[in-house]
């Protein structure tokens, strides 16, 4: 029996529980692409809806209304208001909040106006009559004109219902109109019919008050021409006739609900409050929780992290033994399976980040932390919501940058974006923890262990920089978008698991997919060079060394010297120079550039030593002489040149990845490269000279 | 007549009117309509936004906009 496949449209205010119903409706069955052309995210999944109907629902960005302010709110209204886009759905479902039900059911009555076939899903109308909201459920669907469902979308309570009304809804336009925009503006609405060329009230009168509605670039001049001949200003009518339309929301709310003393869930949200806000504890108890999450994505994923790690090595092993020796082994298992290893080692940072962001997001603590710093961090060019990308980015930058999504304004978001690289992620501490035992003496500062203190000083360093590039480039940055905070600060309550887990599944597959592509094509690009040498160099290294002590080791190390990595190690020595870098670790930052913690490994393979024992490396490079003086490389001052260049440059591809998936534009990954390599190699440089 | 920005937390009023035409589309569509009842909740440290309760939920709003926004008093009952 074939059976039928509709298109469901999901939309409602954000915290209104849509996407927990969008998890309960499709469970894993979900596809995160985008739409065309721009960089937001489209969501979707397939359901059965019953023996007759499948359905692909479209989890629509949550928005409070048809007048849209960002990028993702405006696919809301593209997708709703256009009877020709491809995902103009068959059956909407406008999900509102029962505890909330006057501004939640404007985005619904819009919907209505626009002769779409909806129902309305009421969400958490049980926690409504607790607080003493008490919602005649047949009554306002009898002046709505449409099915209203009572659910609870995390119990999944009302699910089969909705159901059923959907398939019932799918030739079933709503029974009346909501609000008559033809009465309030009359002619006005009939000639934009004219000029568009369609029979839709609502969509003309969206039209009309500038609203870029897909395929409309074309009317606009008409449309202009029209408000000028009726002396009509866009901004003007929106006001109205959203005065108007809550004007009638109000009547309907008045007939339907009845309201009675609250109960105690209120108090408790303003308990917590009085705590969680304090202008003294809320920021002690804010920094308490950021120490959780940075130990818990820096310290919990350590061992996941080896687990993977191992499992990479042994695979690597057992591919490099089972398949025939050659050049085909060696771009499996140096090119592809180290360039995999590389991707799949992020994965347990990701998911212990987005685990601890989903679920304090879930509670609504998120809003409080952003209400509390949105003052602070404005002043530098940032948003109360870049708070957690920033320090999320002391972990790994790759999901910290893509948490920044939260943030609305586009420059604000930009320049998140642009300085969380800044902050030292866990990629930087091998190389930091190298360095700083072979250059910095074990003494103690003031009681504390020198080392330690010096590690400290380039995790703020990072911190700083990144505060300090944020408010320059909210002077080079042009926006004409004004930046706004307008943020409902939700109830607490308790997290769903269920939500929990679906966005780790997500920003999982993201990185993966996404990032992951990028990653291995410069993995294979960054063996190839180490590879290849010109002419037959790579054969007579290989005669000169057999049958020595050590030869493999030494042949490691001619041959990288000799490949094209090598040479490109010794074509950018002389601009390395200054900063008391050799050819050596000239190939260790290019390679490194694959991944900051490379740099050990190179080092190591670069300098013959056997083992990855970071222990006998630190050994072996302390006994490096310089050529020139013959006293040792490794000087504390080219140490502190090195470890300011990792703390600076942009060396590392995955972040440079999904900066370009973020932003959907090459330009922001190419100036965040150049500006950081900049800062890096001019602060190596000033320090390299002024302490040698 | 009074700025919203400048009321101490507790104070209950109705909005009259928003006097910047980008906000008051923003404002409008969350429900803060003129004649609607405000009580202010919060406001955060060193010159954050200002949290109130408008149509039983809490919604910020910055210093700069809140200023913008004109209350009229209600008395408290």
């Amino acid at each position: 029996m074939s059976k039928e496949q509709i298109k469901i449209a999901l939309a409602g205010n954000p915290n209104s529980g849509k996407t927990t119903l969008f998890n309960a409706f499709t469970g894993l069955k979900q596809k995160v692409g985008n739409y065309p052309g721009i960089t937001v995210e489209k969501k979707s999944g397939k359901a059965k809806l019953s023996g007759e109907y499948n359905a692909e629902i479209i989890d629509l960005p949550g928005t409070y209304s048809l007048f849209p302010k960002s990028m993702d709110e405006q696919v809301a209204q593209q997708v709703l208001c256009n009877n020709t886009d491809e995902d103009y759905p068959d059956v909407t479902i406008v999900i509102a909040d029962a505890t909330n039900l006057r501004r939640s059911i404007f985005l619904l009555t819009q919907v209505i106006d626009l002769n779409m076939n909806v129902v309305l899903a009421l969400n958490m109308v049980d926690i409504a009559t607790k607080k003493g909201i008490l919602i005649n459920v047949n009554l306002l669907s009898e002046e709505l004109g449409i099915q209203v469902i009572a659910i609870n979308a995390r119990k999944g309570n009302g699910i089969e219902s909705l159901k059923e009304a959907i398939i019932k809804t799918i030739d079933e336009k709503p029974k009346k109109l909501f609000l008559d925009v033809n009465k309030i503006f009359k002619k006005v609405i009939e000639k934009a019919n004219e000029i568009r060329g369609v029979e839709n009230n609502y969509a003309s009168f969206l039209a009309l008050c500038r609203q870029k509605l897909s395929g409309e670039v074309l009317n606009r001049c008409a449309l202009n021409q029209l408000c000028k001949q009726y002396e009509i200003i866009p901004e003007r009518i929106q006001a109205k006739e959203t005065v108007k339309r809550y004007k009638v929301i109000d009547k309907v709310i008045f007939s339907c609900v009845k309201k009675e003393a609250l109960a105690g869930k209120y108090q408790f949200t303003k308990k917590l409050d009085d705590l969680l806000i304090h202008p003294f504890f809320g920021y002690i108890i804010f920094l308490s929780v950021l120490f959780l999450l940075f130990q818990a994505v820096f310290s919990w994923s350590a061992y996941p992290m080896e687990l993977i790690d191992s499992l990479f090595t042994d695979l690597s092993i057992w591919t490099a033994n089972a398949m025939p020796k050659g050049m085909l082994n060696d771009l499996v298992v140096n090119g592809i399976l180290a360039g995999l290893g590389g991707i799949f080692i992020f994965v347990p940072q990701i998911a212990f980040l987005f685990a601890f962001i989903a679920f304090l997001e879930d509670t609504g603590y998120m809003a409080r932390v952003s209400f509390i710093t949105d003052k602070l961090l404005r002043g530098v060019g940032l948003n109360g919501r870049s708070i957690i990308p920033l320090l999320s980015g002391a972990a790994c930058a790759v999901p910290a940058i893509m948490s920044a999504r939260t943030i609305s304004s586009w420059k604000e978001r930009l320049i998140t974006i642009m300085v969380t690289p800044l902050m030292s992620c866990s990629a930087r501490l091998p190389v930091y923890a190298l360095i700083i035992s072979m250059v910095i003496p074990t003494d103690e500062f003031l009681g504390f262990n020198l080392q330690g203190l010096v590690m400290m000083a380039f995790y703020l360093l990072g911190f700083l920089a990144a505060i300090g590039v944020a408010s320059l480039m909210k002077f080079i940055i042009k926006s004409k978008e004004r930046s706004y905070y307008i943020m409902e600060m939700p109830s607490y309550k308790i997290p769903d698991w269920k939500t929990v887990i679906y966005t780790i599944v997500e920003k999982v597959k993201i990185f993966l997919f996404d990032a992951g592509k990028i990653i291995i094509a410069i993995s294979i690009i960054l063996w190839a060079l180490s590879s290849f040498a010109p002419g037959k160099k790579f054969e007579k290294i290989e005669q000169e060394w057999i049958g020595k002590t050590d030869a493999e080791m030494h042949i490691a190390a001619d041959k990288l010297e000799a490949s094209y990595a090598g040479i490109i190690g010794k074509t950018i020595e002389p601009a390395i120079k200054p900063l008391g870098f050799d050819w050596k670790i000239g190939i260790s930052l290019i390679t490194s550039f694959a991944a900051r913690e490379v740099f050990v490994g190179t080092m190591s393979t670069i300098y013959s030593v056997g083992d990855d024992n970071i222990q006998s490396i630190q050994e072996r490079l302390k006994n490096v002489k310089n050529q020139e003086t013959g006293e040792a490389f490794f000087t504390p001052s080219v140490g502190i040149s090195l470890m300011l260049f990792y703390a600076f440059a942009m060396q590392c591809m995955s972040t440079l990845a999904i900066v370009y998936r973020e932003t959907k534009d090459w330009k922001w990954p190419v100036i965040q490269f150049l500006y950081m390599g900049v800062l890096a190699y001019l602060s190596s440089f000033i320090a390299y000279q002024m302490l040698s | 007549m009074q700025r919203l920005a400048n009321l101490a937390i507790g104070t209950k009023g109705k909005i009259r009117s928003i006097s910047d035409s980008d906000l008051e589309q923003k404002l409008l569509e969350m429900g803060c309509t003129p004649g609607e009842q405000i009580k202010v909740v919060r406001r955060a440290p060193f010159g954050g936004p200002v949290a109130i309760l408008v149509s039983s939920y809490v919604l910020s709003v910055r210093k700069e906009d809140a200023l913008k926004i004109d209350i009229k008093l209600l008395k408290d009952e």
